[in-house]
């Protein structure tokens, strides 16, 4: 019997991982991450890649050549011509739009417009205005005649970074980074809830598949009903667990070309001796070096918020979380699916299970803006919703009793949710052509074995 | 002796009886139909048998012991409604339920190989089963059956779905596997099959046995006591030479002769009617008319229904 247990668990492993989309899924995984974390950044730089030419008429005279130009926006600033002369002949015209700033704009602000036979993107717009502001600024400065302005409005130009430090009980403390740490969260967050509800909807369709296709008459008088179903369970976790460590692997190899690739000139040694300086030494505000530290400022930031996170704690907990959650949820999927005769037959049961698992998405919002509220506490101890909003607390951390008494419900629960969908299980997969409804189900549960 | 026994089974689902105090006793080495129409309880018994479910009352015995869990490894179970899996490949599916039941993987691949040759399927091997026929599907299901090389068989309406070559085949198997010396129980509607194959049979109706027994006596039991006689002579004259002991149900004539079905009463044989009628015709043929299965099943199923009624 025990070795029939690794041979079932042996065909749900290997008949999935030799299928095309495990293939595909595993490579496409990180490149997909890898797309959603880059592709805004990257659509953005694609965009406006057409040489955009904006007349100007400036009844002000205020701006005659000083709003700055960029690679894909110039500007044509023309006199003797009128709005009204421009628009006529627009469509032929090289011109995008039409800038008119009015002669009262000192006064009134908003006598500026943009005019165009299409709307203007709020790039466009933003970068006009920003413009038109810093020089009008400028020049209402100069008004008051001081002397050495430029260097003065150097002098004061400062930007303030926040440090937030956490105080320890052992008296120690410990930088933390909040945005990254809502970022690592929510990714990780996330990725339980997508894979316990992908592999947890497996395990019900295997179960469905089994007992529409009457295999299950073949292979229950060899195997206890219990036992086929947790070793489908299994079978279909191990191949979640297979999957989430190849995106691991794929992604840390992906990550480090990359990194050869595009910053292979910022990984020489002695730039991250004095990073590591820098940082401990705490003096974050340097007006002596402007421009050319600003970039590596940026790094030094990201690479030490990186590190502040203790990723081999992230890679553990999210794999305990992973399989509790798993477990828990795989099971409840697989009674469902014994109860149905067909994928269709199983909404009215699958919505109590998906409720508290899009719940958690919710509350997973705000546990990552707080996570230290009563709500994110309270989600992250209930096990139904602990793994997805546990994991989105890590990065902030969490209290060590917290996790032992959410890990410990966990457990609890899963083998209680496992044999009370062993009970259905092992009535409804021998049950055909039976609607089956929650007055049915109790029945199941309450037969004597 | 029997290698399969049932005594006093009883199954009750929530609503409805599906065995009533059930009876059988499947002899060794015989092959024995299970009949009845649809929703007897023929399905809910061969479920019992393989202990998919378990019965609220009444005792199995297999081999003379009572029936054990790892008595599941000396049966083989094909069921009506084909069990593959649709997306894996035919090879491997028949390895993993041969091992499933017991096999080593090495000598299951080794009657694989056999029975793969046998049925001429080799080129199958690397196919998935959702590429099959539904006749090719249930070659492989029968190969799935028999592999371990159960004492018990247990096919549910195996015929189905078959075209007469195929058909054919099965059946020879199915005849070769019991002169190897397995018991077989099969399940089915199909009459014909019935009288070509099975020396025993049960009908279930209404979760009831309504019979059981040897096919031969089974038919004796109720045959009818009706001969067709076919003659040369004189019909007109037939009414008069028989007297009240038997009755003329049909008379049909051609150029060759006639042809008539005569019923006999308790009091007469089929010898005293020869007798009467040799003096008077020259007999081309007397035969008893025996009845068919399909007749005797779908006279005790109407008669149980009156009976109901």
């Amino acid at each position: 019997m025990k070795n029939n247990s690794s041979l079932i668990i042996g065909r749900e492993f290997f008949s999935r991982i030799r299928k095309k989309s495990f293939i595909i899924m595993t490579i496409l995984g990180p490149l997909l991450f890898a797309a959603v974390a880059i592709g805004p950044a990257w659509f953005a730089s694609m965009e406006d890649r057409e040489v955009r030419v904006i007349a100007v008429i400036d009844s002000s005279k205020l701006f005659i050549n000083q709003i700055p130009e960029t690679e894909y926006l110039k500007f044509e600033y023309l006199e003797g011509t009128t709005v009204r002369e421009l628009r006529e002949n627009f469509s032929d015209s090289p011109y995008y739009g039409v800038l008119y700033i009015a002669h009262i704009i000192t006064s009134t602000p908003s006598a500026v417009q943009l005019m165009s036979d299409r709307q203007p993107s709020l790039n466009i717009r933003m970068h006009i205005a920003n413009a038109l502001e810093k020089e009008l600024e400028r020049q209402k400065l100069a008004a008051y005649d001081i002397n050495n302005l430029d260097g003065i409005l150097a002098a004061v130009k400062t930007s303030v970074n926040i440090r937030t430090i956490i105080w320890q009980d052992d008296g120690g403390q410990k930088e933390s980074h909040s945005e990254l740490a809502m970022i690592v969260g929510y990714a990780g967050g996330f990725l339980i809830y997508f894979f316990i509800f992908l592999f947890g909807a497996q395990v019900m369709r295997g179960v469905i598949e089994e007992k529409s296709s009457r295999v299950i008459e073949i292979i229950v008088s060899s195997v206890k009903p219990f036992q086929l179903m947790l070793g489908k369970i299994v079978g279909i976790g191990l191949v979640g667990l297979t999957q989430f460590l190849l995106w691991v692997i794929l992604s840390f190899t992906l990550i480090t070309a990359a990194q050869h690739i595009f910053f292979s000139d910022l990984g020489t040694p002695s730039s991250q001796n004095i990073v590591a300086e820098d940082f401990f030494s705490s003096s974050t505000l340097h007006h002596s070096q402007p421009i050319e530290s600003e970039s590596s400022q940026n790094f030094r930031e990201i690479f030490t918020s990186i590190a502040s996170i203790n990723f081999g704690v992230m890679l553990l907990t999210f794999l305990f979380y992973f399989l509790g959650g798993y477990l828990l949820y795989a099971s409840l999927f697989a009674s469902i699916g014994s109860a149905a005769d067909s994928e269709t037959d199983t909404q009215q049961f699958m919505l109590p299970v998906t409720v508290p698992l899009i719940l958690s998405i919710i509350v997973m919002m705000n546990a990552i803006m707080n996570p230290d509220g009563g709500i994110a506490f309270w989600f992250s101890i209930i096990p139904f919703t602990s793994p997805v909003i546990m994991m989105a607390r890590i990065p902030f951390g969490v209290p060590f009793w917290e996790l032992a008494l959410s890990g410990g419900l966990l457990i609890v629960t899963f083998i209680f949710t496992t044999w009370l969908a062993g009970r259905i299980y092992r009535t409804g997969i021998l049950m055909y052509g039976k609607k089956v409804n929650y007055r049915e189900l109790w029945k199941w549960l309450t037969y004597k074995s | 002796m029997e290698l399969f026994a049932a005594t006093n089974v009883t199954k009750k689902y929530t609503d409805h009886l599906a065995l009533n105090k059930v009876n059988v006793e499947v002899p060794e080495k015989s092959i024995y139909g299970l009949l009845g129409p649809n929703g007897a309880g023929k399905t809910t018994l061969i479920r019992i048998i393989n202990q998919i479910t378990a019965p609220d009352s009444g005792e199995l015995f297999f081999n003379g012991q009572r029936l054990k869990s790892t008595d599941i490894q000396r049966i083989g179970y094909m069921p009506e409604e084909r069990g593959l899996y649709k997306k894996m490949k035919v090879g491997e599916q028949v390895l993993y339920f041969g091992r499933l039941k017991g096999l080593s993987k090495k000598e299951a691949m080794k009657r694989i190989k056999n029975w793969f040759e046998k049925f001429e399927i080799q080129a199958w091997w690397d196919k998935k089963v959702e590429e099959l026929s539904k006749g090719m599907q249930q070659k492989i299901q029968f190969i799935i059956t028999v592999l371990h090389e159960p004492e018990l068989l247990i096919f549910d309406e195996p015929f189905s779905g078959f075209d007469p070559i195929n058909a054919r085949l099965l059946k020879n198997e199915i005849i070769s596997l019991r002169e190897n010396g397995a018991t077989i129980i099969f399940s089915t509607h199909n009459m014909s099959s019935v009288e070509e194959l099975c020396d025993h049979i049960t009908l279930i109706d209404n979760s009831e046995v309504i019979i059981s027994g040897k096919v031969n006596s089974i038919k004796e039991q109720f045959k009818l006591d009706i001969y067709r006689i076919g003659f040369q002579g004189d019909a007109g004259k037939l009414q008069g030479i028989l007297n009240d002991n038997y009755d003329v149900l049909d008379l049909t004539s051609s150029s060759s002769g006639h042809s008539a079905r005569i019923k006999l009463h308790s009091q007469s044989t089929d010898n005293i009617l020869l007798n009467l009628l040799l003096p008077h015709y020259h007999i081309t043929s007397f035969t008893e008319e025996i009845p068919g299965m399909n007749d005797i099943f779908i006279d005790l199923v109407n008669n149980q229904k009156k009976a109901g009624n």
